[in-house]
């Protein structure tokens, strides 16, 4: 008998293929050294509940009293949950005869869907079709699905931001297709120029590539950008040129540090462009309840809004949905929730914007002292967080670090984050797991860790990395 | 072999592979003279001519290709009706929708487990663990497991990413209630909890299928997520036939045949799948039977993929379930005999959790360096929803006896068990007792699958309506009495034999009414279409 079926040299070479860095070599060094017993400071990923975060109250109420029914049927469930949180729960499960244990619509529940149509209404000033918003367990899920139906084989390109979250290169690693980056300008606080599209789109062409979709991550994800209206108008006139299905990655919506640029979305932007723009890009915009002040990553919930998406190509899409039977019914509550949350004169309305208000006020204040930690640090810079819930420093490494680095057989930057988590305990995740220009090194870090904490924090990366650049650096003149 | 495709996506996939291979790479040197503001005559010849990226024919055929009939064309006319009768109450000549079409128990009025839902409620609000209100309002003992969970949680934070194999206390629990199933030791690190155990089949045919050349042992009736995760990866389903003769018996014989005739087409077969009890064909396996089908792939290096998610659903005194792990452990093979891919869930058994998506599967015989692949891909997704993770959990580890909830959780449980046996059971004598219909038994799962002998009048109707057979009769069933099962097409059958899987899960006291309307409705069928 030769080789086994389920041998190293015998698997899909798409997915040998794969990288995923943010749980790849860093991290997986770094639950090493926990279980030695060393003090780990994980933020390698944007886990806000796992860096002490508290969840919202109100949300977990409700979905406690949808998993356990029959404390509705005791007179005594007033004392421990307050009334709206009782009627909400209420309210969700007359939306499902069955219950939490039952396969909902593969698309999720209608009324949920419902109340997220409602959600992109109030935010945008435009009605929102329920039919063309499948909800999906998380919002990673559902770029896997579109980029699967997008995706035909390795001559269909996706046009992708570098730096990226890796989900986006290993996702179109796994269906067999090509990723077509575009460079981010780190010099123009990680701002998006056309012409940097314009270059990607004709080199990948020229490589026989066909370009088929762009993905936009607004907030960006490491980087933390917030687009403008200009930028996002200039992205659907391109996108419409080019006959490119925009894939609008909006989960950080909730996540803005800065007065100067909101977060708008491109649904919105290409609705206040008219026809026939508005009637012809293709557009698909993710959203979840793992951000945003929610934080909710466990929960797994998540949705994909369609939009000039032809009737039936949506019924393939549910298809694919329908294989899977359903997405998990209590991360479709919350988010209905999250979407739907208490209003003015509820109950529970005071607490909850209390613990919201409280959780991004300090988010942001945790954007600035990071930002600012990292600039203070030799040979470091690092754009403002405008948005999400990442740093990404530029570390400039000595030419001696490089070596150094290549002599131990590793890319530079995991060479840097891997002596930083030996002497500090912090684990990050190098920039080379969401590209960077050639020779220019960064690492992200998550903005998480408690604000209590922040401080030590700083001082400790920046004893390191001082000392560190003092090691490496050539004699000065 | 036989390839599950519609007949229209075969035109369909040659537009779109003639449609690929007719653009032309542009020069690079026209694009560098562009100023940033877009112009509306952009010299991009291709967007003039090509259709828009996400249109029918220009999608990825594998998803044109793939089927999934459970949830397919008769559920969406079910559907139709449904809001017809919400409108117009008279509009059909019945009431209600009466879906037998999935298995989703929880949604035709099972009970979900008590003791599991009390875990998991103050899982996700720990808050009210210290209030003292609490004591009076969920069992203590689901008070100590909640407890006892929460330890196991970095920082009791249900809401945070776990481990991307799952939370390892929760694993450990789980290869523990394996342990104890099967009398061999299970080892948590080669556990990986998924969103139910769909996920994890579809992880699993990722890995194996290169190309088209891959190809994978199916039984045919098949649960169509093999057949439609298959065609997604761009792999070939191999068939072998349970024999319906037999009690839809697996004769090794029949998997060596197809097995030789797939390799003399120069397709190398990867995996053999087997459904146990199966779905939609109730069977159980013998020990005897587990024994050779463990040999055959060892002897022809295939992963054996063992679909077990309905293991607690067994109905008739004369047989048990066997793990695959159990069988093959039993006979002495270890690690480096067999490699083993053993799927549970938490939407079946009595517990019946569907909407939670919960489930796992556990990989053994294979080496570190496929095992860091599977891990990466899982960490792709970062992990699965914490609230299915530790109901698998309670699910391998439930109460015991001396547990305060012990009495309620066994009386429920077997409550819930011996209904299912006798609805298997009383849907059994009624199908075998209409005209021309066969039922074999259903000793375990969820469904029947009786076979049909339409005659020729009914085959000619069908065919005038462009729709299958079984397709047809299951059509006419849903309009004359609203209930919904799933045409024998959409699992696959012996050519020329017609059937279709019902659930036997609709409540014990609506099962004379189905039985009737069902019995009624195929008389008038019979007369309408009888020679």
């Amino acid at each position: 008998m030769g080789v086994k079926a389920l041998d190293h040299e015998s698997l899909n070479e798409n997915v040998k293929k794969v990288q995923y860095a943010v749980r790849g070599e860093l991290y997986l060094r770094a639950s090493e050294l926990q279980k030695e017993g060393k003090k780990i400071i994980f933020t390698n990923v944007g886990n806000p509940h796992a860096l002490g975060q508290r969840p919202l109250t109100f949300p977990r109420q409700v979905v406690a009293l949808c998993q356990a029914p029959f404390l509705l049927d005791d007179p005594n469930v007033g004392l421990l949950f307050p009334a709206d949180a009782i009627a909400r729960a209420k309210h969700y499960l007359s939306m499902t005869p069955g219950g939490l244990g039952a396969y909902s619509d593969s698309r999720g529940l209608p009324g949920i869907r419902k109340e997220v149509a409602e959600f992109i209404e109030r935010r945008d000033g435009y009605s929102s079709d329920p039919e063309l918003i499948f909800l999906t367990d998380g919002a990673s899920k559902g770029v896997m699905q579109i980029l699967n139906c997008i995706i035909r084989g390795q001559g269909d390109g996706v046009l992708v931001p570098v730096p990226q979250y890796p989900l986006y290169s290993a996702t179109i690693s796994l269906c067999g297709g090509s990723l077509v980056p575009y460079y981010l300008d780190e010099s123009a606080n990680w701002g998006l120029d056309v012409n940097n599209l314009r270059e990607s789109v004709a080199q990948a062409r020229f490589n026989g590539i066909t370009v088929r979709a762009m993905v936009i991550i607004n907030p960006g994800n490491p980087t933390g950008q917030c687009l403008s209206e200009a930028n996002l108008r200039e992205i659907l006139n391109f996108c419409h040129q080019e006959n490119l299905v925009l894939l609008g990655d909006e989960v950080y919506q909730q996540n803005i540090y800065q007065d100067e640029r909101p977060f708008i979305s491109a649904r919105k932007i290409l609705m206040d462009m008219g026809q026939p723009i508005s009637k012809e890009v293709q557009l698909v915009s993710f959203h979840t309840v793992s951000k945003g002040y929610w934080g909710e990553c466990g929960q797994r919930g998540g949705y994909f809004e369609m939009t000039n998406i032809p009737p039936q190509t949506v019924d393939e899409i549910y298809k694919i949905s329908s294989i899977s039977l359903s997405p998990n019914v209590p991360a479709q509550i919350f988010m209905g929730l999250m979407v739907n949350p208490p209003k003015p004169g509820d109950i529970s309305y005071l607490q909850y914007v209390r613990e919201s208000k409280g959780i991004l006020e300090s988010l942001r204040r945790r954007a600035r002292i990071m930002t600012d930690g990292f600039n203070s640090c030799k040979n470091v810079v690092c754009n403002f967080t405008e948005g999400a819930m990442y740093s990404f420093p530029q570390i400039r490494l000595p030419p001696k670090a490089i070596e150094a680095a290549k002599d131990a057989g590793k890319v530079p930057d995991v060479f840097y984050c891997l002596k930083l988590l030996e002497a500090t305990g912090i684990s990050t995740v190098p920039g080379s797991g969401f590209g960077q220009k050639e020779g220019v090194f960064h690492l992200r870090t998550t903005i998480l860790p408690a604000e209590e904490d922040m401080p030590e924090i700083m001082s400790s990366f920046k004893k390191f990395n001082d000392d560190f650049m003092e090691q490496y650096e050539d004699v000065k003149m | 072999m036989r390839r599950f495709v519609i007949g229209s996506a075969r035109s369909l996939i040659e537009r779109s592979r003639q449609n690929y291979q007719s653009q032309r790479p542009l020069i690079s040197s026209s694009y560098r003279l562009l100023s940033s503001t877009p112009a509306a005559d952009s010299p991009s010849s291709s967007s003039s001519t090509m259709a828009p990226p996400v249109a029918l024919n220009t999608i990825n055929p594998k998803v044109i290709e793939c089927e999934y009939a459970v949830r397919g064309e008769i559920v969406t006319l079910a559907q139709k009706l449904q809001e017809e009768i919400k409108t117009k109450p008279d509009a059909h000549p019945f009431e209600e929708i009466l879906y037998c079409n999935i298995g989703n128990p929880q949604s035709l009025g099972q009970h979900p487990i008590t003791f599991f839902r009390e875990v998991l409620a103050l899982c996700d609000h720990p808050t009210i663990l210290d209030k003292s209100e609490t004591q009076g309002l969920f069992s203590a003992d689901s008070i100590e497991r909640a407890w006892k969970i929460l330890d196991q949680i970095p920082g009791r934070a249900t809401g945070a990413y776990s481990h991307s194999q799952g939370i390892k206390g929760l694993r450990d629990t789980i290869a523990a209630g394996i342990e104890a199933r099967d009398g061999f030791p299970a080892d948590p690190n080669d556990i990986f909890l998924t969103d139910g155990a769909s996920p994890a089949v579809h992880m699993m045919m990722q890995l194996l299928i290169r190309s088209e050349k891959d190809g994978i042992l199916c039984p045919i009736p098949q649960y169509p997520l093999y057949s439609a995760s298959i065609a997604l990866h761009g792999g070939t389903l191999v068939p072998y036939y349970l024999d319906e003769a037999t009690g839809w018996g697996l004769e090794v014989s029949e998997l060596k045949k197809q097995l030789e005739t797939s390799r003399s087409k120069g397709i190398t077969v990867r995996a053999l799948v087997v459904i146990n009890p199966g779905n939609p064909t109730g069977q159980v396996l013998a020990e005897e039977n587990q024994k050779a089908i463990v040999e055959f792939c060892k002897q022809e290096g295939l992963v054996l993929l063992a679909d077990e998610v309905y293991q607690e659903n067994v109905y008739v005194p004369e047989k048990k379930f066997h793990s695959f792990k159990k069988v093959s452990r039993s006979m002495g093979y270890g690690e480096k005999d067999l490699s083993l891919v053993s799927f549970q869930s938490v939407s079946k058994g009595y517990y019946g959790e569907c909407g939670k998506r919960g489930g796992y599967m556990e990989v053994t015989g294979f080496g570190a360096d496929v095992r860091e692949q599977i891990y990466k891909v899982a960490s792709v997704n970062l992990c699965s929803n914490i609230s299915g993770q530790i109901l698998a959990s309670l699910v391998m580890s439930p109460p015991k006896v001396g547990d305060e909830s012990y009495e309620s959780y066994s009386a429920e449980r077997d409550g819930i068990l011996s209904s299912l046996a006798r609805r298997a059971k009383t849907l059994e004598d009624a199908f075998n007792n209409l005209e021309g219909v066969t039922c074999n038994k259903a000793e375990g799962a969820m469904y029947l699958f009786p076979r049909i002998d339409l005659p020729e009048k009914a085959i000619k109707a069908a065919e005038a309506e462009k729709k299958a057979p079984d397709a047809y009769y299951c059509q006419r069933l849903l309009t004359a009495t609203g209930i919904v099962v799933v045409p024998g097409s959409g699992f696959g059958q012996v050519p020329g034999t017609w059937h279709f899987r019902c659930t036997i899960l609709p409540q014990e006291e609506k099962i004379p009414a189905i039985v009737t309307r069902l019995t009624d409705f195929h008389k008038s069928f019979m007369d309408e279409f009888r020679g």
